[in-house]
């Protein structure tokens, strides 16, 4: 039986995008669009299927941040049960959250983004990337590497595997913290703690070398989203949610994100399959918001551990109010290692990781829940409707790219707007480079890809003022 | 009682004259693949993967419901039964939606294992990707007809070693599928009396507790050995 083979659309949508750029008669550019091209439908085939499987499949979205999936998706059920998981519980899918995000995070600096500003934005194309960095400073690349599998050790201690583990469940979760995990933690985090502080010697040459970058990379005002504690203290699983704006004054504070439709919204654009959600008291698209590291950042009053603390201190003396510049998301990052660190550490000490009390039960409570937690690139929101048998009837997730999806475009605009003056129809491969890092700045799902080590399958088409398409480059 | 002589690849043989080539291929440490066979209950050949070679006979007969005769010559590993057995997975596969990676049964699941063990690689037919309801409404079990291979372990265990007759069979071909009572919800049922013993058999993901997430169905059919042992030959053996 012979059958032909046809791939089309290549999918994995954390590796391919396009973007647009319009150019006005002066041959300026005019406008900008980020174009995600693939279809996934999990939204769709997920309904009529048992939501207790849904901390299996929704993991299946993404390779890297499955683990964001598994948790928002275990919460929702706990929703749907309406049940108080054991404290126990909590803490241990806290403690692999933390995980993710110190091994999501360092993936972003040290594999996809450090190439760029550590080896020189005009570096050849061939040699910019993690294999470069390697070349250029084999222990800095091994240490990245390591931290990133010190963040993957620990999803792997708890769930069994390092990528897909079903190990979350509504109602808890399905296993403790070994003795021998957290003695291999214990043991790792010193290394840890180390390679964090050389990234941030790193980046404080960087900031000081990259002025302009900072200016120009997706800086502009925009509001904030992120979970914090009832004190404003940094969160990142539980809590509630706040926005500020652009001065950094709180706009929204606590609230319960069992009713996020009650103010976000979301906007569907032709060009793209990424919805664009916004904050609905102000309207689309005033109502943009960025969500993830920086806006973690700029939404939280402080981090709750001694050393990420110091940190944010300085952090936001980078702002007047908020801190804007999306270039800065590389700094809220490794601010965010260190807290996860931090808070590693502390988990380390608590007896409770060993309980044996793991897992409420109890039958359908709710026939709708909604399940919150951060994912290393923003707040991540699974919505389920079931019936009382309780089967999905309708599933609504809103990622963290998604939300920051207007924002990206912006950034798109902001660089190129800056490099592409006059009627130039040329676009040289720095340039390309450059639209691309104010993408990854973001660290959405589409860099994240492993596949795209240092660069990323990019499409740049340049549209004249009559929608005439007058250059298209593409790479990868 | 007599005795009967047979040649299983190519090794002598006896067994009682009422044994299948299976319960005789077993006794004598001879590995035949099977799957919808359950030690309990009787046999009804439906998945046709334990299928031999029998010297004399064209087609291939079921080593479950074949019985054994006097001389009989019985081959059971040939590169025709390897690619027959296959097919049979294949065909399998594609009929209904098995997606291992998010099922309850992943690692604990027979006909992923015949998969495994038989080298199925890849599925060469085109999938059918038939629409099929969970049924949960009961209140222990769930029921997904998406992974269902129509074995009717389930039945045979429902009906002779529970006896409450629940479970059945109905429709034809491709779209027959396993019902409770008249066609009605399980939930709704009179006759269930909610002992399990039909999850507890079921081989693949179908049959699951309620609430189970991926991979967390693990079986213990030694409790429907124990049960029929102890009915049939008054021995309570754990």
């Amino acid at each position: 039986m012979s059958k032909r083979i046809v791939i089309d659309p290549v999918t994995r949508i954390e590796g391919h995008a396009k973007i647009s750029l319009f150019l006005d008669d002066a041959g300026n550019v005019s406008d900008a669009e980020f174009h995600v091209v693939e279809f996934r439908g999990f939204e769709k085939f997920c309904e009529g299927r048992p939501y207790s499987e849904m901390p299996g499949i929704t993991p299946r979205i993404c390779g890297i941040c499955p683990v964001s999936h598994l948790l928002a998706s275990a919460r929702a059920g706990d929703a749907i049960m309406a049940v108080n998981i054991p404290p126990a519980a909590d803490k241990l899918r806290r403690l692999m959250n933390l995980g993710q995000i110190v091994q999501s995070h360092a993936l972003s600096f040290f594999h996809l983004s450090a190439p760029d500003f550590l080896l020189g934005w005009d570096t050849p194309q061939p040699r910019r990337n993690v294999f470069g960095l390697i070349a250029a400073n084999k222990d800095l690349a091994r240490a990245g590497i390591r931290l990133r599998q010190f963040g993957q050790e620990i999803i792997e201690i708890l769930g069994g595997r390092k990528i897909h583990p079903a190990w979350a469940v509504p109602g808890g979760v399905r296993s403790p913290l070994s003795d021998e995990g957290r003695a291999r933690i214990r043991a790792w985090l010193p290394e840890a703690f180390t390679t964090t502080q050389t990234a941030f010697d790193l980046f404080r040459k960087v900031m000081d070398s990259h002025k302009r970058e900072i200016q120009i990379y997706g800086n502009f005002p925009s509001l904030f989203m992120g979970l914090v504690e009832p004190d404003g203290t940094w969160e990142h699983h539980g809590g509630k949610l706040r926005f500020t704006d652009a001065s950094g004054s709180i706009i929204a504070d606590q609230l319960d994100p069992q009713k996020y439709f009650d103010y976000i919204a979301e906007a569907v654009q032709n060009s793209s399959y990424l919805k664009s959600p916004y904050y609905s008291p102000l309207g689309f698209p005033d109502g943009m918001y960025r969500v993830g590291p920086l806006a973690r950042l700029n939404v939280a009053e402080q981090m709750g551990t001694p050393k990420a603390d110091a940190e944010l201190k300085k952090f936001k003396k980078l702002g007047r109010g908020a801190v804007t510049s999306s270039f800065l998301y590389h700094y809220a990052r490794l601010i965010e290692i260190l807290a996860s660190l931090e808070r590693i550490e502390l988990y380390m000490e608590d007896p409770d990781l060993s309980s044996e009390d793991l897992r409420a039960d109890a039958g359908i409570n709710s026939l709708r829940g909604v399940g919150v937690s951060e994912a290393p690139r923003g707040t991540l929101f699974h919505d389920y409707t079931v019936d009382r048998d309780g089967l999905l009837r309708k599933v609504n997730l809103i990622v963290a790219t998604g939300q920051n999806n207007l924002a990206m475009n912006q950034t798109v605009a902001q660089i190129a707007r800056h490099y592409i003056k006059g009627a130039s129809d040329d676009i040289p491969e720095p340039l390309l480079n450059r639209i691309e890092h104010g993408i990854r700045c973001y660290d959405p799902c589409l860099s994240c890809s492993t596949h795209a080590v240092g660069q990323m399958p990019l499409q740049v088409r340049l549209i004249g003022p009559d929608g005439a398409l007058l250059r298209e480059v593409s790479r990868g | 009682m007599a005795a009967r002589t047979l040649t299983i690849d190519g090794k002598q043989v006896s067994a009682d004259e009422s044994a299948t080539i299976l319960e005789a291929a077993t006794d004598a440490g001879i590995n035949i693949p099977t799957l919808c066979h359950l030690d309990g209950v009787y046999d009804v050949g439906a998945c046709r993967i334990c299928l031999v070679e029998v010297a004399g006979v064209a087609k291939l007969l079921p080593a479950c419901t074949t019985r054994v005769s006097e001389g009989m010559e019985v081959k059971t590993d040939s590169e025709r039964l390897r690619k027959y057995r296959r097919m049979t997975l294949e065909l399998l596969f594609a009929e209904r939606n098995h997606v291992c990676a998010v099922c309850v049964a992943n690692g604990h699941c027979e006909l992923q294992a015949l998969a495994y063990t038989l080298g199925m690689d890849h599925v060469r037919y085109e999938y059918c990707f038939p629409r099929w309801e969970v049924d949960n409404t009961h209140p222990l079990f769930g029921m997904d007809h998406n992974r269902c291979i129509l074995c009717a372990r389930c039945v045979r265990v429902c009906w002779h070693i529970e006896g409450a007759g629940t479970k059945n069979v109905s429709g034809r071909g491709a779209r027959s599928q396993i019902i409770s009572d008249l066609n009605q919800p399980w939930g709704t049922s009179d006759t269930c009396t909610k002992c399990g013993k039909c999850v507890m058999a079921c081989p693949t993901g179908a049959l699951f507790d309620k609430g189970a997430t991926v991979s967390e169905m693990e079986r213990d059919r030694t409790k429907l050995e124990f049960i029929v042992t102890a009915r049939e030959k008054k021995q309570w053996i754990a």
